[in-house]
């Protein structure tokens, strides 16, 4: 604070004064602080549909029977929450906003390598928005498919699903301009003196992520326009009427999407080894062994596709080497958990709001990663494949790794990106109300699909009523919880008290700068000589 | 898993069961464990308890302690995981074929003798084994009771087996999405004696041959059965995902052709291009392109029983 009123010619990025006025001078600026933000708003806004959309869900779950609306309309539902959580939410999420935000200054650069090319994506973005939502405004009505639009369902229904598809497709191409340039901001703008092994963990999770981006995506890019192809052209590539084979595009649907789970985890990984030691006033624990286990995440994240098909007919050998693959995945992902758990061992830790989300991470990701386990083994995945289960596994890595992380990460970063502080103790209750709100909506689906409930479904017989209803109420307490959340941190965002540089303590290179950064974050590069969480 | 009475219901139980045992009981362990560890060190460790943190970069001990004991408890879930399933796999090669059907929303099971119907009946103690065929989209054939699932594609010839150790009626469900009535895509498995089994199918073979031409209540509703027509149209004039057979011969419909609408009387003729070309006229207030053409399937024999069946409904 005292730091703004010396310098007299401070302009935070958010005050300088551009060629552009009013709105314009975000929505053309290049700047990566200005666009981290237009990723922020826009993403914050597809998640609040999203959670709307599930809502409505959750409370036609309450009861057997029809209960607020008829089935063509729940399916309609959780084809769009799955498409905007997924593709406008969860993989833009942390590098599209706290990438683009932070990974310049984190490396001690001015901006990202391509900034035009960084305003082109969020363009890129906001068009495939406005396409794949189109399909909710013109005739035939929205989509039903469900998100993985499987062949030949998708063939079948009347239902408006190509401009989703289209809309998938175009923002395919922000990920891939997203993906380009953090890897060649990573590889060339690192200040002096930060070798590899001196960057911060945050961007070594934005690069493994970055490399899956650019490899995987054109893939789903190829398949959904094979999908238009077959749709428009009847050409006959997946559709058994046509001489095609539905199984064909669960691989070539899956060789990108569940790679895409590791382009939404890994970054939530990253902001986590960010969190912990800043909370922690202590050194990371095993630095290396994190950075190793991102890239053999992100290597072997490519290969696990499979499993999402044990049931679908493949051949005994596919079925024993996938579940192989899966398991091996799962050990990086122990490691970091250990490694996490570890740092706090003799610490000094803050209790604040951002280190909440954080603890709170680490137990619901164990919570999904250990399920993982049971759907990765053969025997058990074929009783518990397609059913409720599944969908409380990954929404617990999904929502609970990468939601929680999220969260942290904004309580984290908030002081450096608006300057202003929230009140911390209604983050925390926010916190605690969307906590509990989590586990008591999605643990009751495990045991639903231990029961035999098969997920993706509208009405279920008498047995499934119990879990089903207090699912239901901890959908309640969560948004309760998010109001709280988010209206807190828009009160702090105008009117939050005035923050120094480094609210936190953190070691980081952001800590450095001002808060709010200037448009350049550094008026000298700095030059790096000790590791990023050194905190003696 | 939870339910008792699912014990022994299959011979895959037990072994999937184990599986089970052994994943969750690890993972249960190592979720109390760490959290217990981190929830201590953060009450430790919180600044006004430990004002001053030890500096600790790592340790390379722990790092492969950590690492070489969660890769052998996944590689023995895997193994168990693997021998487990792989049972499912073998099917005994004096299981007796039954021909499952999946089409949206209905399955249809049918027999080596010719038989059809729309529960699974199965003898008790004998291997089966379940020939999959879908006839429109995928779907999934999940007997939770039994352990068993495999997905129906398609074009895809696939199959699953399994043997019944407790009688007793056990759900089917479809556990793939295949469109707007998937939750009520759902059928049973009972599981009787085997002498009751031989005599049920006897009965059933003499009840088929008499009847057969003769009585036209009982041939109509076995050609509905046979192709899960009830799953989107009642007999009772209520409205589900098709119009009812109820009242449609003799009756002047609207429908809609090619975007015009017109008027046309519900005669044999109507009744053979509702089921040959489900499409070309949809009656007024329901959606076109949910019913798929059975030219191939329906023959004109059976076509003919529904259409005396549904004279009887509206007489």
């Amino acid at each position: 604070m005292s730091n703004q009123e010396t310098e007299t010619n401070y302009v935070s990025f958010r005050e300088e004064k551009g060629k552009y006025k009013g709105i314009l001078a975000w929505i053309f600026s290049t700047d990566h602080k200005r666009i981290g933000l237009l990723y922020l708003y826009s993403i914050v806004s597809f998640f609040i549909i999203g959670v709307g959309l599930g809502a409505a869900m959750k409370l036609e779950l309450l009861a057997p029977g029809k209960t607020i609306m008829d089935p063509a309309t729940y399916n309609a539902i959780f084809t769009l929450h799955g498409v905007i959580m997924i593709f406008l939410v969860v993989v833009p999420g942390l590098p599209a906003v706290f990438g683009n935000f932070f990974l310049p200054i984190m490396i001690g650069a001015k901006d990202v390598a391509f900034p035009k090319l960084n305003l082109l994506s969020w363009w890129v973005y906001v068009v495939g928005a406005l396409i794949a939502l189109s399909a909710l405004f013109m005739g035939g009505g929205p989509p039903d498919t469900g998100w993985t639009f499987y062949a030949p369902y998708s063939f079948k229904t009347n239902t408006n699903m190509l401009p989703a598809v289209l809309g998938a497709f175009v923002l395919g191409f922000s990920s891939i301009l997203t993906g380009i340039n953090f890897i060649v901001t990573i590889h060339r703008l690192r200040a002096p003196g930060m070798s590899w092994f001196r960057l911060p963990l945050f961007p070594w999770t934005l690069y493994g992520t970055a490399w899956i981006q650019i490899l995987a995506t054109p893939i789903v890019g190829i398949t959904l326009l094979m999908i238009v192809g077959e749709r428009l052209l009847n050409i006959g590539f997946f559709d058994p009427a046509l001489g095609g084979d539905p199984i064909l595009y669960q691989h070539l649907f899956w060789i990108y999407s569940h790679p895409a789970v590791y382009i939404m985890i890994l970054p939530a990984m990253g902001a986590i080894s960010e969190i912990i030691p800043t909370f922690a006033n202590k050194s990371i624990f095993g630095y290396k062994a994190i950075v190793i286990s991102t890239l053999a995440i992100a290597f072997v994240g490519y290969f696990v596709w499979g499993h999402h098909m044990f049931t679908s007919g493949m051949s005994g050998t596919a079925l024993y080497t996938f579940s192989f693959l899966t398991f091996l995945v799962a050990i990086p992902s122990a490691i970091k958990v250990f490694n996490w758990v570890g740092t706090l061992h003799k610490a000094s830790i803050q209790l604040e709001a951002p280190f909440f989300w954080a603890a709170s991470f680490l137990f619901v990701f164990m919570i999904g990663g250990l399920s993982g386990l049971a759907l990765g083994a053969l025997a058990t995945n074929v009783h518990l494949h397609d059913t409720a289960f599944v969908v409380a596994h990954f929404h617990f890595i999904v929502f609970g790794g990468v939601g929680f992380a999220f969260m942290g990460a904004i309580h984290y970063w908030f002081p450096k990106m608006y300057g202003r502080m929230y009140n911390t103790k209604v983050a925390t209750t926010g916190w605690l109300f969307f906590f509990i709100g989590f586990c008591t909506l999605y643990l009751p689906m495990f045991f639903l699909g231990i029961d035999g409930m098969p997920r993706r479904y509208y009405d279920y017989v008498e047995r499934f009523h119990g879990p089903n209803i207090v699912s239901t109420i901890g959908s309640w307490v969560m948004i309760i919880g998010l109001i709280i959340i988010i209206a807190n941190l828009i009160k702090g965002a105008y009117s939050g008290a005035k923050t120094s540089k480094n609210p936190w303590g953190g070691r980081t290179l952001e800590w450095e700068v001002d808060s709010p950064p200037t448009l350049e974050n550094f008026e000298e590069i700095p030059v790096i000589e000790r590791s990023p969480y050194d905190y003696r | 898993m939870i339910d008792k009475t699912t014990q022994n219901a299959s011979t895959f139980v037990s072994q999937v069961d184990s599986a089970f045992l052994f994943i969750f009981g690890v993972a249960l362990f190592f979720l109390f464990a760490i959290t217990a560890v981190m929830v201590y060190y953060i009450y430790r460790y919180q600044k006004s308890k430990n004002p001053v943190a030890t500096h600790i970069e790592g340790s390379t001990k722990l790092e492969i302690v950590w690492t070489v004991i969660p890769t052998i408890l996944v590689l023995v879930m895997f193994s168990y995981g693997w021998s487990g399933w792989k049972n499912q796999r073998e099917i005994p090669d004096d299981a007796m074929p039954v021909k499952a059907i999946a089409r949206m929303w209905s399955f249809a099971f049918e027999y080596p003798n010719g038989m059809v119907t729309d529960t699974l009946i199965v003898p008790k103690d004998r291997p089966i084994k379940l020939d999959l065929v879908a006839q429109d989209v995928i779907h999934s054939m999940y007997i939770p009771a039994f352990r068993v699932k495999q997905d129906m594609v398609p074009g895809k010839k696939s199959n699953i087996w399994f043997e019944s150790e407790r009688e007793g009626k056990y759900e089917i469900f479809c556990a793939e999405y295949c469109g707007l009535r998937h939750s009520y895509m759902m059928s049973a498995v009972k599981v009787i004696p085997e002498g009751d089994f031989d005599k049920w199918m006897e009965e059933n073979k003499a009840l088929e041959d008499a009847t057969g031409g003769t009585n036209k209540r009982l041939a109509g509703v076995s050609v509905l059965r046979k192709y899960g027509c009830n799953a989107c149209h009642t007999v009772d004039g209520s409205k589900l995902v098709g119009p009812s057979y109820k009242g449609i011969i003799g009756s002047t419909r609207t429908v809609i052709t090619d975007g015009q609408e017109r008027q046309v009387v519900g005669d044999e003729d109507y009744i053979r291009r509702s089921i040959y070309e489900p499409n070309a006229d949809i009656v007024k207030g329901f959606d076109k392109g949910l019913m798929l053409s059975y030219k191939d399937q329906v023959t004109e024999e059976e076509l003919q029983h529904l259409i005396e069946y549904f004279k009887s409904l509206s007489e």
